[in-house]
């Protein structure tokens, strides 16, 4: 069969060849015929995505730099100049300095403060990351399965979900601390992550209510699939934008409350050092100006940076937002 | 007559809402044989798409529910069939090609992982490679060209007509014994419209599906159907083979739908519409739910008080009309010049 022939559809070609699923002849005419010359390079939507963020310059300069600061904390070890319980009897309270690299300067007791704001990142960074897996995974689950199933399964967890965002967050926190005992840092974790999942629950609900009304999750239904399989592989993936933008900033609220809760002496405990914990044992010499300024900095550039990224993101990722910001 | 595959008996369907109980579905009754093409007419809300999402169990609950009828499908009754069990019938012995294949497809997973799907769901233990081959096969079948690449595509890079073909394929993936075919036309163009049935009826053709085609195209119908089923106000009106409902219509609804067509022979200039509304399915007009629109039903008083029932007219033709019998001759206008072109004979 000649390829130019133009009365030969692939379908006809494709009848034309015998049984359906054996002709490969009908169709590999049909792809001659069809995919010459109408090339167009096909790119993804996440395709789309990247280009998006990285026309949002803030955000690219914040990733770059959050990225800078978390790698510098989970690599505490290698990068921090000295330990950060290590004393240094000639830099006693000392103004920030590069001499024996205190460029922090060093606290009451000779610390190098440089290294521990380093290793304050590496706490806080943890937390954040933590929560912000933790309670993605619980809001997913709570909001995926109220919206998907609906009816009084929804109910009773969204009244659940309701009841904890109603909880007043900083006296629950600061009791539940106290109860549960302070100072462990993967117990502040927990209490965090209890309180940051209700904002991607009623997301993700609200995603997966309109989505179960869509024609793909009928006819996914029809193949009989079954409901989780739906549910994660169908519905999941189409509101993975919202899940990642709300995952990042939860990253930065839960910085900044761990360091709220630290400063208060409900967080971390001594001698772990945690930056809000930082921030809090230098109120008491505040002639020492650097002990508070340096990790106080390091937490708001953190939190600034993630949040700029997460603004990026939700940009890039919600395509009816088409307006770019430089 | 072989054994039908699927057996419908006396099927009910109703909608709960604010204003009343929709009776979408009210009563019907039919069979679909096996390697048939059993075409359903009727137009916007005569339960021709419901009547069959009622059998795949995707009628949502509440606030629908059947309060009575059966369909037995391989032996077994779907319609009390527990949701696991259903699942297994779902996609494997019988399948579905849906309306608009631009909202059928999940536009972030890729086509050949959709179709995959379709297979792994039912042969969990089949080999990636295995599936891989088979959806390859499939995807060649319905004639998408270039299946390596176009495995590896997204919805949005394929066209309507490839996307339908894709749904296609998805659909024949486990050899169904039966296919339902709600409208699979109606969201594209003419000149794919046509591409679609040629892949439909090949698929027909390899897997010996039965075929229930649901459409208000009376085209279609003719170009596709073996059998036709004309329903008004979710009840069968006409029941019986192509030729004979084309050319021998006995109930006056199919002669005002068949009216109501354009014609390419047509020296008058105005369509020929049925008369007035269809009844709301909320209160139902007593006696033949036709009758106010009827024009052998005027003035007669059988006509508002008696529903007629579904009966043979003729070897294999039912009407549900008192007076059926006095449409003897008649075909419509559509027919009168027409005739025969394009019927399968």
């Amino acid at each position: 069969m000649p390829e130019t022939q133009p009365s030969s559809t692939p379908v006809a070609a494709a009848a034309a060849g015998g049984g359906l699923l054996g002709s490969t002849d009908g169709a590999a005419a049909a792809e001659g015929l069809y995919e010459h010359g109408l090339e167009v390079k096909a790119r993804s939507q996440w395709a789309y995505a990247r280009k998006r963020f990285l026309r949002h310059r803030l955000a690219v300069a914040s990733l770059i730099v959050v990225t800078a600061i978390f790698l510098t904390g989970a690599l505490a070890g290698v990068i921090a100049p000295h330990s950060y319980s290590q004393i240094d009897l000639n830099y006693f309270f000392h103004a920030p300095t590069v001499k024996n690299a205190h460029y922090f300067g060093t606290d009451q007791l000779g610390r190098d403060y440089f290294s521990r704001v380093i290793y304050g990142i590496r706490t806080s960074e943890k937390v954040g990351l933590v929560v912000a897996l933790l309670s993605s995974v619980i809001g997913l689950l709570v909001g995926g399965i109220a919206g998907y199933f609906g009816g009084w399964i929804d109910n009773i967890l969204m009244r659940i979900t309701d009841l904890v965002l109603t909880l007043p967050a900083l006296p629950v926190l600061l009791t539940a601390a106290a109860l549960l005992g302070q100072g462990n840092e993967w117990r502040v974790t927990l209490i965090l992550a209890f309180f940051f999942w209700t904002p991607l629950a009623r997301i993700i609900r609200g995603s997966f209510l309109s989505l179960r009304e869509k024609e793909y999750v009928e006819a996914a239904k029809a193949v009989g699939a079954g409901d989780f399989r739906i549910m994660f592989r169908h519905m999941l993936p189409n509101s993975l934008g919202p899940i990642v933008v709300n995952g990042t900033l939860t990253v930065g609220t839960a910085i900044l409350v761990e360091a709220a809760l630290s400063f208060l002496g409900f967080g971390i405990q001594p001698p772990t050092p945690a930056l809000g914990a930082l921030v809090n044992e230098g109120q008491d010499n505040p002639q020492a100006w650097w002990l508070t300024v340096f990790p106080g900095l390091t937490v708001v550039l953190i939190v600034l940076c993630v949040n700029f990224v997460g603004d990026g993101l939700r940009d890039a990722l919600d395509p009816t937002q088409r307006r770019v910001r430089a | 007559m072989p054994d039908p595959v699927l057996s419908i008996r006396d099927l009910v369907v109703e909608f709960a809402t604010d204003d009343g109980v929709v009776q979408a579905v009210d009563g019907v009754t039919y069979d679909v044989f096996p390697g048939e093409v059993l075409g359903i007419v009727g137009e916007s809300g005569s339960g021709k798409s419901v009547s069959t999402m009622t059998l795949l169990g995707l009628i949502p609950v509440p606030p629908g529910r059947i309060p009575r009828g059966e369909a037995i499908f391989n032996g077994r009754d779907l319609i009390k069939m527990k949701k696991k069990d259903l699942r297994d019938v779902r996609g494997k012995d019988m399948a579905m090609v849906f309306q608009d294949p631009m909202t059928s497809l999940n536009p972030v997973l890729k086509i050949g992982y959709q179709l995959g799907e379709a297979v792994k769901t039912h042969f969990p233990k089949k080999s990636n490679d295995e599936v891989k081959q088979h959806v390859i096969r499939l995807m060649r079948a319905v004639g998408i060209p270039n299946v390596e690449r176009r495995y590896e595509q997204y919805p949005h890079e394929f066209s309507g007509g490839m996307r339908q073909r894709a749904m296609i394929a998805m659909a024949i993936a486990n050899d169904p014994s039966l296919l339902i075919a709600d409208e699979p036309t109606t969201a594209l163009d003419v000149t794919i419209q046509a591409q679609i049935l040629e892949v439909l009826k090949a698929a027909q053709k390899e897997t010996h599906a039965a075929i229930i085609l649901i459409t208000h195209d009376l085209g279609l119908i003719a170009e596709l159907a073996d059998r036709v089923i004309v329903m008004y106000a979710g009840k069968i009106v006409e029941q019986g083979d192509v030729f004979t409902i084309f050319s021998s219509p006995r109930h006056p609804y199919t002669i005002g739908l068949m009216d109501s067509l354009p014609r390419l022979t047509a020296e008058d200039k105005w369509l020929q519409p049925i008369p007035g509304q269809p009844p709301s399915l909320i209160n139902r007009p007593p006696g033949c739910p036709f009758h106010p629109r009827c024009f052998l039903s005027q003035g007669r008083a059988r006509c508002r008080e008696e529903e007629p029932p579904l009966r043979p007219i003729a070897e294999l033709h039912l009407t549900a009309c008192h007076f059926g019998e006095e449409l003897e001759g008649r075909t419509s206008k559509q027919m009168e010049g027409a005739l025969v072109e394009g019927l399968p004979t």
